[in-house]
């Protein structure tokens, strides 16, 4: 199907059966990235620092997947996963994803 | 094979990429027939080029062909799912331990030598994520847009967690195991990955810590140097990299158990769509499911006889029967099933077919040895698990 070689991505990984050398694994580069917009330091700020944009950009998207959904999701993060966003950041994240996305 | 399923595209980056030097993503990408599924086709080290999902922590999907080559689905095909970015790149078999400590008599800590060394098992078992298909539900939820790749068939070697718990002695009043794994958040306020099982669970027989994959290590992303596996269940338990393991005499209410991962509490772990369920319960078995594998969603064939291909799988009772419908489900014809390497495998089954020119609408159902059967329309619950609607594959045959 793919006829390049691959420079970066091809590692150096040592495997071997049980008792063996330790084993480094390098992932690839990420490469997925927000989208321009408004606010988008803000967004950077707060969300890249536990995971990447892609998770942002591959949800739903269309008319009903707007404020309430993203309102529904930074709230999640605030909640459950303990993101410390400040009160201030809250809307500006949201209006980003809801007008961006 | 250019199909709807799996469109793939060459965005012209490969050829200026080759000259730039390292190359940081293949230049292809992969379009899942749900919106906003396109997906690029991303390379990881001891993997064969993946759907990429997400990148930190990284997620990666089986492209469906796959599932096509046999019922063993390969370790460089075997999806990839994390849920927190601290993911360990740096193992060391050598100093690696697991742990067994809480309501036990004599608390272990075991290398992985001390582990191979004790009387080892093997079982074929699907592991598929709870997520798997998400991006096919209606209406749409949040949470990872997969396509039908999060699943995967794999000979799993090991020794059963009983065996290493029986070790331990487990003390009376003990209600349940909890597992955690090497992975961890980038927070320390958000809550680490840690599932648990019911102690007669754990203690099954069947329940496996597994350090062989087909014949091989795990590859670092399925869980190196040791992972849980658990027939039947959903992967959301195949705790990765796993060296914690602890006895409890309680109903562990960690954050992934108590809040994540959860069904409603109704006879078909559905709700009406769109709405909340009133009580819910941890995920558990798998529902049954089955695919054709030998044709993809809107291709031509030729017209005439073709013999159709596929896989089933259900949660554990094993795969009764896979009928086929090439009139849109109006009539059925019972397949024949391939070689069984197990109740908790992929089940291969194959039906020859006559194809009239014209548009066909394929069908493909399973009924499990406990007597469920795929429904005609999906379930829905709002975290978009469970997913097994009878699958359609509509081609025209020319």
């Amino acid at each position: 199907m793919r006829t390049i070689a691959l420079g970066s991505c091809v590692l150096a990984i040592i495997m071997s059966a049980a008792g063996a050398a330790p084993i480094a694994y390098k992932l690839p580069e990420e490469t997925a990235a927000f989208r321009p917009g408004p606010n988008l330091d803000v967004v950077k700020n707060n969300c890249t620092g536990c995971h990447s944009a892609d998770y942002i950009n591959t949800q739903p998207q269309g008319p009903k997947y707007k404020k309430d959904f993203w309102q529904a999701e930074v709230t999640k993060m605030i909640k459950v996963y303990g993101a410390p966003i400040e009160e201030a950041d809250v809307s500006k994240i949201v209006d980003y994803l809801a007008t961006t996305y | 094979m250019l199909d709807r399923r799996t469109l793939m595209k060459r965005a012209g980056w490969a050829a200026i990429a080759a000259s730039l030097g390292p190359v940081r993503a293949l230049a292809e990408t992969v379009t899942l027939p749900f919106g906003n599924g396109e997906r690029p086709l991303v390379r990881y080290p001891q993997k064969r080029p993946m759907i990429g999902l997400t990148s930190r922590p990284p997620q990666l999907e089986t492209p469906f062909a796959i599932f096509n080559d046999g019922a063993i689905t390969p370790n460089n095909a075997f999806f990839v799912r994390y849920h927190l970015a601290d993911i360990p790149l740096n193992i060391d078999p050598d100093t690696f331990t697991l742990s067994v400590t809480g309501k036990v008599d004599r608390p272990q800590k075991l290398s992985l030598k001390d582990i191979r060394k004790l009387k080892a098992v093997e079982l074929v078992a699907v592991n598929q994520c709870s997520g798997n298909s998400r991006g096919f539900v209606e209406p749409r939820v949040a949470g990872g847009q997969l396509g039908n790749g999060a699943m995967g068939n794999a000979r799993w070697r090991g020794v059963p967690l009983k065996t290493v718990l029986d070790m331990a002695g487990v003390q009376a009043g003990a209600k349940q195991v909890t597992f955690n794994g090497m992975d961890g958040p980038v927070s320390d306020k958000t809550p680490d990955f840690v599932k648990a099982l019911d102690i007669e669970h754990a203690r099954d027989g069947e329940v496996m810590l597994a350090y062989g994959m087909n014949g091989d290590d795990l590859p670092v992303l399925n869980g190196f140097p040791l992972r849980l596996v658990v027939p039947g269940y959903y992967g959301t338990y195949w705790v990765k990299h796993l060296n914690e393991i602890t006895v409890i005499d309680s109903t562990f209410d960690g954050f992934w158990m108590k809040s994540a991962y959860r069904i409603p509490d109704t006879p078909c772990n559905c709700v009406e769509p769109g709405t909340a369920p009133k009580a819910t319960i941890p995920i558990n078995r798998f529902t049954v499911r089955s695919f054709i594998t030998s044709i993809a969603d809107g291709v031509k064939v030729k017209a005439g006889h073709t013999t159709l291909k596929g896989i089933a799988f259900d949660g554990g009772s094993g795969i009764k029967e896979v009928a086929i419908s090439t009139d849109g489900g109006s009539s059925w014809t019972q397949a024949k099933l391939g070689k069984d390497l197990g109740k908790y495998s992929f089940r291969e089954w194959k039906l020859r077919v006559e194809l009239a020119a014209g548009a066909h609408e394929l069908k493909v159902r399973a009924t499990s040895n406990a007597g469920e059967v795929q429904p005609a329309e999906p379930h829905w619950n709002p975290a978009g698990y469970l997913r097994n609607v009878i699958e359609t594959v509509r081609v025209t045959a020319a």
